[in-house]
């Protein structure tokens, strides 16, 4: 966590370690990240425990409902965090040999809070399939897709563009955009059983 | 130095509130003086007092002057007491350790673990990225002389992700179920590995036929040269037609392939080994477009098919689930993993 850690030796403090004021700095995040404006809340004072749950929720959510059916499918949830975790990583060394003066578990922390909006639109996705299968209920799924993504984009350029020099903005935004289509086609394509 | 160093460390004791941080470190006591008495090592120094000793002096080198000292080794006297002279003796041994270990790490960080030296292959502008992705299309005549090849490796970095992120998404989804694990594995494993191997092996081969071609160099020409194939495979993966395909498969994964082709004729002399490392070259490059659209695309329906029977294709990764024979089994099947399934469907078979 970005603040300072009290030594364990200390006698009285270290029992009341405030796990409200953690759970309200990572909640404060995520309104951040649903209601995206320039501000610096999410580099200053950077944690991991946002993205780690939203991982989580996300492979959790793509495994398969029953797993002895005949059409076995659904990503292993090694694969979705995997797959999350070294495509931030990637992102960051990327962003960071462009040039970017932002501290790599800062973007880490960015593009892992960025992830809300698709978790959401699994959530959202997982409900409308509850309804009869069919093009309508593709259609729906695409759509909220698409807008959650589009909306994945805007807030983590909205947190990442300030720290790239102006002209080179693009080649660190393009493999985001890559890193969230992943994502979003494994939740579009994903269909329990 | 050292002798004169540990006094001077000394009296930085009594300097306050720098010393704050440390001392929470070791005992939590109160007072701005380090109790050496009190720790482990009986010979009053320890490997973090180095540390310390050694930042302080850093960072107050340059007030460091004659008074200071003088009175800093009354107060030295008074503080070590005892100690003396074998307290500061294993204080140097303490600091020659420090030493040797910090330069030891510091080399070992700058090796490993610094990315600078990937930083001047990405340093690009998107208008130098645009201008080199379009060029990779257009083959160029002059061959007599060395064509220049830019050594970056974001471009290339990014198509590969690209043709990876179009793979996944020319796979069918309307309404079979995809194991989207094994797709992404094979998709990643595919294109790095066409890009990394076939780099390497057409380097290797220009190290035999004498070519002027770096490492650098290959892997940025080849990479550029998966343009195509991006180009191709997103438009035939939405347009589904055999002949379309073929057309852009002559169209434009001949040009980029020429492209490539001319710029390698260029650095090597001699028609042999010219025709050898072109000719892979473009029929390694050709017949991986082809690979990509064709075998690739029934790999991933051996995947995706349902069931038809118990007979397994030797290409399939997944092996099809029946139910009968785990329930026989009386395994749960989140433990079984896909060998396992193909054994106990196998025997089931026979």
């Amino acid at each position: 966590m970005a603040e300072a850690e009290e030594s364990p030796g200390d006698p009285g403090t270290a029992s009341s370690r405030p796990l409200m004021r953690d759970l309200k700095a990572v909640g404060k995040k995520f309104m951040h990240v649903l209601y995206p404006r320039k501000s610096n809340t999410l580099l200053r004072d950077w944690d991991l425990w946002g993205p780690l749950i939203l991982c989580v929720t996300l492979a959790l959510m793509l495994q398969r409902d029953s797993v002895d059916s005949e059409k076995d499918g659904g990503p292993q949830f090694a694969e979705v965090f995997v797959i999350v975790w070294f495509g931030a990583v990637t992102i960051t060394l990327n962003s960071k040999l462009l040039g970017g003066n932002i501290s790599f578990f800062q973007s880490l922390c960015v593009l892992g809070y960025c992830i809300l909006p698709l978790t959401v639109a699994l959530l959202i996705c997982r409900l409308v399939l509850l309804a009869d299968p069919g093009p309508v209920n593709f259609m729906v799924r695409l759509f909220v897709v698409i807008v959650m993504f589009a909306w994945s984009i805007v807030a983590s350029t909205a947190f990442l563009a300030d720290s790239q020099p102006p002209n080179r903005r693009a080649l660190a935004v393009y493999p985001v955009f890559l890193f969230y289509f992943v994502i979003s086609w494994m939740i579009l394509t994903f269909t329990p059983q | 130095m050292t002798t004169t160093a540990a006094p001077a460390g000394g009296a930085r004791n009594g300097a306050g509130p720098e010393w704050g941080g440390f001392e929470e470190n070791i005992q939590g006591g109160g007072s701005a003086v380090i109790d050496m008495e009190n720790m482990d090592d009986t010979s009053g120094s320890s490997f973090e007092d180095m540390g310390e000793l050694h930042q302080r002096l850093r960072e107050e080198e340059v007030d460091a002057d004659a008074a200071d000292a003088a009175a800093a080794e009354e107060e030295d006297g008074e503080f070590l007491g005892m100690k003396g002279f074998k307290g500061q003796l294993s204080r140097q041994v303490a600091d020659q350790m420090w030493q040797a270990g910090k330069r030891q790490a510091s080399r070992a960080f700058s090796l490993y673990a610094n990315i600078d030296i990937l930083r001047p292959y990405f340093d690009v502008e998107p208008v130098q990225v645009r201008s080199r992705l379009l060029e990779s299309m257009i083959p160029i005549k002059m061959v007599n002389f060395p064509q220049k090849i830019a050594g970056e490796l974001y471009g290339p970095l990014m198509l590969v992700f690209t043709l990876v992120a179009i793979l996944l998404h020319g796979m069918k989804t309307s309404d079979t179920i995809i194991r989207e694990g094994t797709l992404m594995g094979t998709a990643i494993g595919t294109c790095f590995g066409y890009w990394l191997g076939v780099s390497s092996f057409i380097y290797f081969l220009a190290y035999l036929c004498n070519a002027q071609i770096t490492m650098l160099q290959m892997l940025a020409l080849l990479g550029y040269g998966l343009f195509g194939h991006c180009i191709v495979l997103f438009i035939t993966y939405n347009i589904h037609l055999h002949a379309l395909f073929y057309l852009f498969w002559l169209l434009v994964g001949g040009l980029s392939t020429l492209r490539m082709v001319a710029v390698l004729v260029s650095r090597t002399v001699g028609p042999t080994q010219r025709l050898l490392l072109c000719g892979t070259l473009a029929a390694l490059h050709m017949l991986f477009l082809l690979y990509l659209h064709f075998a690739y695309h029934k790999v991933v329906e051996g995947i995706l098919d349902t069931l038809e029977g118990p007979n397994i294709p030797p290409i399939q990764r997944v092996p099809r689930d029946i139910p009968a024979v785990l329930a026989a089994a009386r395994l749960p099947t989140t433990i079984l993993n896909a060998t396992a399934k193909a054994v106990a469907v196998t025997l089931q078979s026979h």
